[in-house]
Order: structure tokens, then C-alpha cells, then sequence
């Protein structure tokens, strides 16, 4: 069953996304990790993932870049500053075209109860007015706007 | 504006809840300030500093001619930051929704011989 995705906005400057996932969290951790598995979840649904590239250790450089059907080209970049397996990752994150206005700094962490892996990602801009820029769905919500394309994705999107 | 520049003002106007309920209710359909301003335990001028922002940012216009001069809502800009909003939840829904996907098949016993040995059973 797909399990409800939470997005926040504490602070100024952060955006929160929590998921849980029914599975130990060294395999989410693994998922996370390598480009294999990585690109086989992480993205823009119908997108292509046209690099992904992980050097999985803290310094070490990551890219990833997915392809729009119409063509368009969406990359980001960044360094892993802080790896401790299962539980977090810690990395930084620059746009290619900059929409960020400095990049973000990403923040993973993973708990595990009952077999249940909670993940949450904790994503924090440079400025207010950068994250105003992502501030994002209490908005949404508060207008009443039906994500009904999503609808027709998860479904998609889940195991036969 | 450039079109983050339009963003960035979009999301600033929609920050404050008597912007939201103001928009709100011009979806409905235009109306004078005093019209917008009768919900609303503030007074008309500080009304007015709302609609004011909401103007700057392209979300409203105001009629230049006779005394109402009604506020219209923008339908342009309104639709470009509800499309953002769209995509970024939509990113992380599928992301994750695929991501269900691999960890249940990264656990099923017939899938493990590909990549990686099952673990002992959590319920042991």
C-alpha cells in the first residue's frame, strides 16, 4: 500500500519531505547508495536518467541528470559530506540552471521500526527567498488543487 | 521578470493566509475592496496593502476606470506556481512509489539470487 507523503516547511529555509516504506532500512539505505538502484527510483515520472553517476563516500562527487520526453534536460550535482550507514546521508545539491540560488544542503536520515523504514529528508536553501521559490505544498493544499495526474501515476507505478 | 523572478513573487504573495482567502474568493469571481474586504476582521486599508502585493506580483489586476474598480484574479501566474508545486510533490510521490517497487522485489526470495542474499526474516 502506498503510504502518505508529508511535506513541510519548518523554518525559513527548509522543506521536509517524510515517507515511510515497508523495508529494513539497510535496504533503503542501499537504494539510496548505489547508482543501479538509485536510478531506478529517484526521478521525473516518464523522464529518462541519462547519468548517474556516485562516488559513494564523503568528498566523493555524485550527478545525476534526467531527460524530459520532449527533450528537455534537468542535472544536478553535489558532494557527499557526511555518510553513516544505514542511517544518514548528508550531501550537497547545485542545479545545473541554478534555480536554487546557491544550492541546497540534503540531509537524510532513516529509523526503522517494526520493519517499517521511516526516511526523511530534510532539504535547507540558502535563503528565505530561495526557498520561497520551492515553498511548496500547504499552499497547494489550502486551494483545494487536485493532483489528479498523480493519481494515474501511483497507479502506474505500483507492484502487479 | 524572468519567469523564477515571477515564481519567487507568486510564492511571497501566497505566503499570507488573507492573500489565500482573498484569491480564494475572487476565483469565484471580481469584486470591489470593500466587497473582499467585509470577510475580514482587518480594515479595508490594510486590506487594500494586500491586494497591493497581490497586484505587484501579477496575481490580481484592478479595473482603471469607475468608482468600484473591481480586483480580477490572474489566471497566468497563478497556474505556474500551482504547476511547480505539482511537479515537486509529484517528483518525490513517484520517486518514492517506484522506489516501494524495488524494495519489494529487492525481498522477494525469487528476485534476491540477482543482486543481493535475503536476509534472515525480520519476524524471526
Amino acid at each position: 500500500m502506498p503510504r502518505p507523503l508529508t511535506i513541510a516547511t519548518p523554518g525559513d529555509r527548509q522543506i521536509v519531505v517524510t515517507r515511510q516504506f515497508d523495508a529494513p532500512r539497510d535496504l533503503v539505505f542501499l537504494c539510496y547508495s548505489r547508482p543501479e538502484l538509485l536510478r531506478r527510483w529517484y526521478g521525473m515520472p516518464e523522464w529518462t536518467t541519462f547519468v548517474c553517476d556516485i562516488d559513494f563516500r564523503v568528498g566523493g562527487k555524485w550527478r545525476i541528470g534526467q531527460r524530459s520526453p520532449d527533450g528537455y534536460e534537468l542535472a544536478s550535482q553535489g558532494l557527499y559530506t557526511a555518510i553513516v550507514p544505514p542511517e544518514r546521508i548528508e550531501q550537497t545539491e547545485y542545479y545545473d540552471d541554478d534555480w536554487t540560488r546557491g544550492g541546497t544542503t540534503n540531509v537524510l536520515t532513516l529509523t526503522e521500526q517494526n520493519g517499517v523504514t521511516t526516511a526523511t529528508m530534510t532539504i535547507t536553501y540558502t535563503s528565505p527567498e530561495a526557498r520561497a521559490a520551492a515553498a511548496a505544498s500547504p499552499m497547494a493544499e489550502g486551494m483545494e488543487i487536485g493532483f489528479t495526474r498523480l493519481d494515474a501515476v501511483l497507479a502506474e507505478e505500483q507492484p502487479h | 521578470m524572468t519567469p523564477s523572478d515571477q515564481l519567487d513573487a507568486t510564492f511571497i504573495a501566497l505566503a499570507d493566509p488573507t492573500r489565500r482567502a482573498i484569491l480564494a474568493r475572487l476565483m469565484e469571481g471580481e469584486a470591489s475592496v470593500n466587497e473582499l474586504a467585509a470577510p475580514f476582521d482587518i480594515s479595508q486599508p490594510a486590506v487594500s496593502k494586500h491586494i497591493k502585493i497581490l497586484e505587484r506580483a501579477g496575481l490580481v489586476t484592478r479595473s482603471a476606470s469607475g468608482t468600484r474598480r473591481p480586483v480580477k484574479i490572474e489566471a497566468a501566474p497563478m497556474k505556474q506556481a500551482v504547476d511547480w508545486l505539482e511537479k515537486y510533490r509529484q517528483f518525490w510521490e513517484a520517486s518514492y512509489g517506484r522506489l516501494d517497487a524495488l524494495l519489494a522485489e529487492l525481498q522477494t526470495p525469487v528476485n534476491t539470487d540477482k543482486s543481493r542474499k535475503k536476509k534472515d526474516k525480520p519476524n524471526a
